[in-house]
């Protein structure tokens, strides 16, 4: 295999891997503040356990959130380095910019946090997980904004063969970023919401702590319900986004060929790349598309065939991912409303309770295949429009890449399963009783 | 002008990194020989739990800056140098994850699996990163599209391998000392002949790796040319000799300023004789990385700036508070758990 393939396989790993704890760190960091408030507040002892018990399996999934984060860093310089040199004027500056503003903060307030509970004031011990959260969902931000410049680069100019920042207030503030940064946020707080749920349940099934996962389970669904509806409606304008900056990301997430005006949504179909067409093509509602597109039901919609084979992205990954994400964000409403309609009686419907348990990974899934939607929708290009991803890679030898790689996916493979291993023994051993 | 200034702050961030995170990684390293039992164990991982993670953001920095401020300096550095550059990634997570997976099964097999992962992950960057900045000082074999003309083995030259016992020594030393002050009774005693028995050892690496610099590198040729920076180097020898003034007098926390000044001074020894390059090429000087030719554009360099300027002063009030407020040595509470 050749050294792009290679490099690419190993950037996909590597992101999808650190992507597995990203979410949980981003939501359950919220969470875990928000039981230590009420705590603070209102002196109840089982929120003080909530805090400790929720906040052990936070520790769990942060650490590993932080060693795979290194990797992406150092990936840039090692296996992309005609990428860096070409952009890092600009991604380079919101990467400086993330570790500065938000990433020391986080790593040494997370210590505070851990080892403090009895050398720090309550007060300030309560600061310290609120610094947390807020400083992970900070750095989200830094990051995001740098992946939507490579979506739709902005505030710049080329100059001596590299992208140099001409406007940085229009690359931080654009809306990709700002839309970027609303649907991974609370794409990661609808997992960490199930993750709390689906927890609690299990627990719940066990009859174990009725009253205190009761609690942990009602934080948890609201959390989910409420950033899952939001995910709706900002999902939509992402897409409507997404139609208006990166038109053919968009016909490949609808395997969407010809253009068209008032072009429908088919709710079955099968894209057949090398035919350019659809293989399977049903139940068409018109003028859905456009409409959800653009706000108007004659809008003309652009088809992938408009673009030459080489600047389209593959048609029917992007496509299924895109179509399973949404499939999955309606359920986690359904889900998360039944939760919250039932909230009182909980232990009347086991059979939910188990669905909720089953459901934990749904989430993470769907976060998965929205960084599929996002990044392999952008292919071919690395930065959309300007770079293409076969000039950005750095020139090394095959053999140097190989190994790496399979060292990572041994290496990972072992974090992977020491975290899950973990993660169930502390998730099914509960609160400490103290 | 600007350039020249974030030369120098890339400097900085390096040789805090160094600091900070060198106490951990000499500590970690020394795990096995100063630690005789669980309990002492315990207070070598809770020596630096609270720090570790807060230090190696450090490193990220010094990464982000470069990839920042010297683009195409990031670029060259990280690619040619992929092997050990990948070797420090790999053994930075081991190290990391070992303080977070060690304690949370209790048997002793589980313990001596992230045991050794953390001695692992923590030598190994020691190691590499002294052979890596040793070979940046001697210059890299980098053709003009800045490719390594050689591979691992180019880097383990007699030099660079000097350069690497150096910083493992250096972060040794260091590290024994904070142990010192983390700890109490048999073990601080340990920790406290183990820096002064390295120490001999650590000051003839020092000057053997000075002397070296003068034959192998062009590093001196800024001093000859500017003899305020003598005060660097100097630094680095009354650091040295100034830790093992204060080890003698079992002054620990003086001792470990001492050495982290020594630290310090090394590290800008050896940046101030490279600039303005940031990476030299041994091959041709028309290939050589410099604050100049791979700089950032003047208005990503001044937004930097700003940023730098006002946060980096709030992260060090920060983590100087958090160092305050764990100074205290390790204590094990009633039920023989470490306490803060």
């Amino acid at each position: 295999m050749e050294v792009l393939t290679l490099s690419r396989i190993q950037f996909a790993v590597a992101t999808y891997f650190h992507f597995l704890f990203v979410p949980l760190t981003l939501g359950l960091s919220v969470l875990t503040a928000i039981m230590q408030t009420v705590w603070y507040r209102t002196g109840d002892e089982d929120y003080r356990r909530m805090t400790r018990f929720w906040g052990k399996l936070f520790l769990i999934n942060f650490a590993i959130g932080v060693v795979t984060g290194l990797t992406l860093e150092f990936q840039f310089g090692t296996n992309w380095s005609r990428y860096s040199a070409y952009v890092g004027d600009i991604f380079g500056s919101l990467l400086a910019i993330e570790a500065t503003v938000a990433f020391f903060l986080e790593s040494t307030f997370i210590a505070v946090w851990f080892f403090g509970w009895n050398r720090v004031s309550k007060k300030v011990h309560l600061l310290s997980i609120w610094l947390v959260a807020v400083a992970s969902n900070l750095s989200a931000f830094w990051i995001l904004a740098a992946n939507a410049w490579m979506q739709h680069p902005v505030g710049y100019t080329v100059n001596g063969g590299r992208a140099e920042l001409q406007n940085f207030v229009a690359v931080v503030t654009q809306r990709y970023a700002l839309f970027q940064f609303a649907h991974t946020v609370s794409g990661a707080f609808v997992l960490a919401g199930f993750f709390v749920a689906g927890i609690s349940a299990w627990h719940l099934l066990r009859r174990h702590e009725v009253a205190l996962f009761t609690r942990s389970f009602t934080l948890g669904i609201t959390f989910a319900l409420i950033f899952s509806l939001f995910e709706v409606f900002q999902g939509h304008l992402n897409a409507a986004l997404v139609s208006e900056l990166q038109p053919v990301k968009l016909a490949a997430m609808e395997a969407h060929w010809e253009t068209q005006a008032g072009a429908p949504i088919y709710l079955v179909q099968w894209p057949d790349e090398a035919g350019e067409r659809n293989r399977v093509q049903l139940l068409g509602i018109p003028p859905i598309l456009s409409f959800l597109a653009y706000s108007s039901a004659d809008a003309t919609v652009r088809g992938l065939r408009e673009w030459p084979a080489d600047e389209r992205p593959p048609v029917l990954p992007v496509f299924l991912a895109f179509r399973a994400m949404v499939g999955l964000g309606v359920l986690f409403i359904a889900l998360s409303a039944f939760g919250f309609w039932k909230r009182k009686r909980l232990t009347d419907y086991r059979w939910y309770l188990r669905a909720m348990v089953l459901a934990i990974p749904l989430p993470y899934v769907a976060n998965e295949l929205g960084w599929t939607v996002a990044e392999l929708g952008r292919q071919p290009w690395i930065v959309y429009g300007l770079m293409r991803t076969r000039d950005a890679v750095s020139p090394l030898a095959p053999g140097q890449v190989l190994t790496t790689l399979v060292g990572f996916i041994l290496v990972y493979g072992l974090l992977g399963a020491v975290d899950v291993y973990l993660l169930a023994k502390y998730a099914r051993r509960g609160p400490a009783a103290e | 002008m600007l350039e020249t200034i974030w030369f120098a702050l890339w400097g900085v961030l390096w040789a805090v990194y160094f600091v900070l995170d060198g106490f951990d990684l000499g500590l970690g390293s020394l795990m096995p020989v100063v630690a005789k039992g669980e309990r002492d164990r315990r207070v070598v991982v809770n020596a630096m739990g609270p720090f570790w993670d807060g230090n190696e953001v450090w490193l990220i920095t010094a990464g982000g800056v470069t990839f920042a401020a010297f683009p195409r300096v990031y670029a060259v550095m990280f690619s040619s140098l992929y092997t050990p550059l990948m070797l420090l990634l790999f053994a930075l997570i081991l190290r990391g994850i070992s303080f977070e997976f060690r304690g949370k099964v209790d048997s002793p097999g589980w313990r001596a699996v992230w045991d050794a992962t953390l001695v692992i992950g923590s030598f190994l960057p020691a190691l590499l990163l002294g052979v890596a900045f040793a070979n940046i000082f001697k210059g890299l074999p980098l053709d003009a599209q800045g490719i390594l003309q050689g591979n691992l083995l180019t880097l383990l030259n007699p030099y660079g391998l000097l350069g690497g016992v150096l910083f493992v020594l250096l972060f040794l030393v260091h590290g024994a000392i904070w142990l010192a002050i983390k700890s109490d009774g048999a073990l601080q005693g340990r920790a406290r002949r183990t820096a002064s028995l390295l120490w001999p050892v650590l000051a003839v690496a020092a000057v053997a790796f000075l002397v070296a610099s003068w034959f192998v590198t062009p590093l001196y040729a800024n001093y000859l040319r500017m003899p305020l920076l003598w005060v660097l180097p100097l630094m680095a020898v009354a650091g040295l000799v100034l830790t093992r003034v204060f080890l003698a007098a079992g002054s620990d926390w003086q001792a470990w300023f001492a050495s982290a000044a020594a630290i310090l001074g090394a590290t800008w020894f050896g940046v101030a004789g490279l600039y303005p390059a940031l990476l030299p090429s041994s091959l041709d000087p028309a290939n050589s990385l410099t604050a100049f030719n791979a700089a950032s554009s003047p208005l990503t360099l001044k937004i930097m700036l700003g940023v730098a300027l006002c946060m980096v002063p709030i992260v060090i009030a920060y983590q100087a508070w958090v160092y305050v407020t764990f100074r205290a040595p390790i204590a094990f509470d009633k039920k023989g758990e470490p306490a803060y």
